[in-house]
């Protein structure tokens, strides 16, 4: 597929959103399950996309990087741009997205390969010009992984635990060197312990990357998040600063929502 | 009221030990169809051998066929077969993978891909001599491919193919979704996706497929005798375009002689293409057996 490639320098300053949504409907087959949404994710901040199961944020988050392409009745509706650029447009290739705006999901699934493979098979198909030995150890560190793994770089990445696993697909899309690394519930598989650890973690990629993660765990959303955006039914209900829409926020539902009165 | 973990009534008891009883017979029963099934593959495999066993020397291996008991061997045969097999591996795993490749991964769930789908299902159960008809009129007579090892191989792909495009179809969809995504996610193209993780991931089951397909290949006769493989052969095959004899060929060959040594030359050729099988799967399975450490 020939394609134009998203031209990251055009980028100014002054922009300090890097994803626009701008009425985003998406409907499998018919039903819509996101409905009309507007909202910006701000550069180098964590946003967070909170609300009851089936409320249609996990939807909105895959279309960010069209990951719904895969999804054979699914239709999107709406605008949604990247520095400026609508990711949905004819000329613009699926694959490059996917190159800037990476993704960790909720099940951690590392390839049935060994932990350096997982992290370099990216970055090799993308045809990386630099070291791929010093990528691989660079990302591994910035997902805090390096210290445990660095003896056992061949062992395979079904032997970690479910937490290393999850850092490991975070090293992995790190590797990528995205712009935007979109987040699905990345620790609804996790313990306690290995939660906290990739809660620092977020925080520690936050002066390098923008984050938007996917959560059902508000506690999650109202620690790590700059932004959050509250949706139900599809719909979405409230976008503010997390600590406004936690503390003192404008819709009765929201309200509702975050002080445990329902979902 | 506490929980006794012995019956209390009569009946309970009764109840119980019937249902005991029932588990243990039917655990019998598959026991001894078990057995009874390996049993008479034994009692087989002693009579071939019984019979065969004394035949067979390298002389056996090294000669042609004779209208001399003493002098016949089956060098043209087992070189055919040998060949046969080769060709047939290079036809149709490359199709087969591939076919099962498109239907899984590309094709989407379109009009076309459910009309293929059902076809390949009913090609699976169509008697072999059908095939055997449908080389003759393509490759045989159609093509102008003669009599020829190619033919024969040719035949035998279209025989095999719905057998390794279904086992490779069930392996590519037991791969989860989740490895699918992370590649995609990665920037990875379809291709790229199935090419580094999908098809490793597949490799073992698509291999069992493989090993199945062409052990049918290697044991069929009717196909072979449709197309003309049921001739006197002096020779070893040099080239695709030669004819050939095979080994099923040679075997239902001798057993239709009513001399009695004929028919324990048979059972020697028997014990050749059983050797020729074993070690084929064996290698398959050390190959698979590998892989799934390396998936590990």
């Amino acid at each position: 597929m020939s394609s134009q490639s998203i031209n990251v320098e055009t980028v100014t300053t002054e922009l300090d959103n890097i994803l626009e949504m701008e009425n985003v409907s998406v409907a499998y087959a018919g039903n819509y399950a996101v409905k009309n949404v507007s909202f910006n994710v701000a550069r180098n901040a964590i946003t967070s996309i909170i609300g009851p199961s089936g409320c249609g944020k996990s939807t909105l988050l895959r279309c960010l990087n069209r990951m719904n392409d895969f999804i054979l009745d699914a239709s999107i509706e709406g605008n949604i741009r990247f520095e400026g650029q609508d990711i949905y447009a004819r000329e613009v290739d699926a694959v490059e997205v996917r190159h800037h705006i990476g993704m960790v999901f909720q099940k951690p699934n590392p390839f049935p390969k060994s932990i350096f493979k997982n992290v370099a098979w990216g970055p090799t198909v993308n045809r990386y010009q630099g070291s791929i030995t010093e990528l691989v150890e660079r990302s591994l560190k910035q997902a805090s992984l390096w210290d445990e793994v660095k003896d056992r770089l061949n062992d395979s990445a079904l032997g970690l635990s479910g937490g290393q696993q999850q850092r490991l697909c975070i090293a992995r899309a790190l590797a990528m060197e995205p712009n935007v690394l979109l987040m699905d519930e990345p620790c609804s598989a996790l313990d306690p312990i290995s939660t906290a650890h990739i809660e620092d973690l977020m925080f520690d990629l936050k002066s390098r990357y923008t984050i938007v993660i996917v959560t059902h765990n508000m506690q999650q959303a109202s620690r790590v998040s700059d932004y959050t955006a509250f949706m139900e039914m599809g719909n979405l209900i409230e976008f503010d600063e997390s600590e406004r829409l936690f503390t003192r926020p404008s819709n009765q539902r929201t309200e509702d929502y975050v002080s445990g009165r329902f979902g | 009221m506490t929980a006794s973990l012995t019956r209390s009534t009569a009946k309970q008891a009764h109840h119980m030990r019937r249902r005991h009883a029932k588990a243990r017979v039917f655990a019998k029963f598959c026991g001894l169809v078990t057995w009874l099934g390996t049993a008479l593959l034994l009692v087989l495999l002693w009579q071939i051998f019984s019979d065969g066993l004394r035949w067979l020397d390298i002389d056996f291996l090294r000669s042609f066929p004779s209208r001399f008991p003493e002098r016949a061997g089956i060098l043209s045969a087992l070189a055919g077969t040998l060949w046969l097999i080769s060709l047939v591996a290079i036809i149709s795993i490359p199709v087969g993978v591939a076919t099962a490749i498109y239907i899984e991964e590309f094709g989407g769930k379109g009009k076309l891909v459910k009309i293929i789908d059902i076809n390949i299902s009913n090609l699976a159960g169509v008697p072999s001599i059908v095939y055997g008809i449908i080389g003759l009129t393509l490759f045989v007579r159609g093509l102008q491919l003669e009599r020829s090892l190619i033919s024969g191989a040719l035949t035998m792909s279209l025989l095999i193919l719905p057998v390794i495009i279904i086992a490779s179809r069930e392996a590519i969809r037991t791969v989860p979704d989740s490895i699918r995504h992370a590649a995609i996610a990665l920037g990875g193209t379809q291709w790229q996706t199935v090419w580094s993780h999908v098809l490793p991931a597949s490799f073992p089951g698509i291999l069992t497929g493989v090993i199945l397909g062409l052990s049918r290949a290697i044991g069929e006769t009717a196909p072979l005798i449709m197309i003309g493989a049921l001739t006197y052969v002096a020779f070893v095959p040099e080239g695709p375009m030669d004819s050939f004899t095979a080994l099923p060929i040679q075997i239902f060959n001798w057993v239709s002689r009513p001399q009695e040594e004929f028919h324990e030359l048979a059972a020697a050729a028997i014990i050749v293409l059983l050797v020729v099988l074993l070690s084929m799967n064996s290698l398959a399975i050390f190959i698979r057996h590998k892989m799934e450490k390396k998936l590990q």
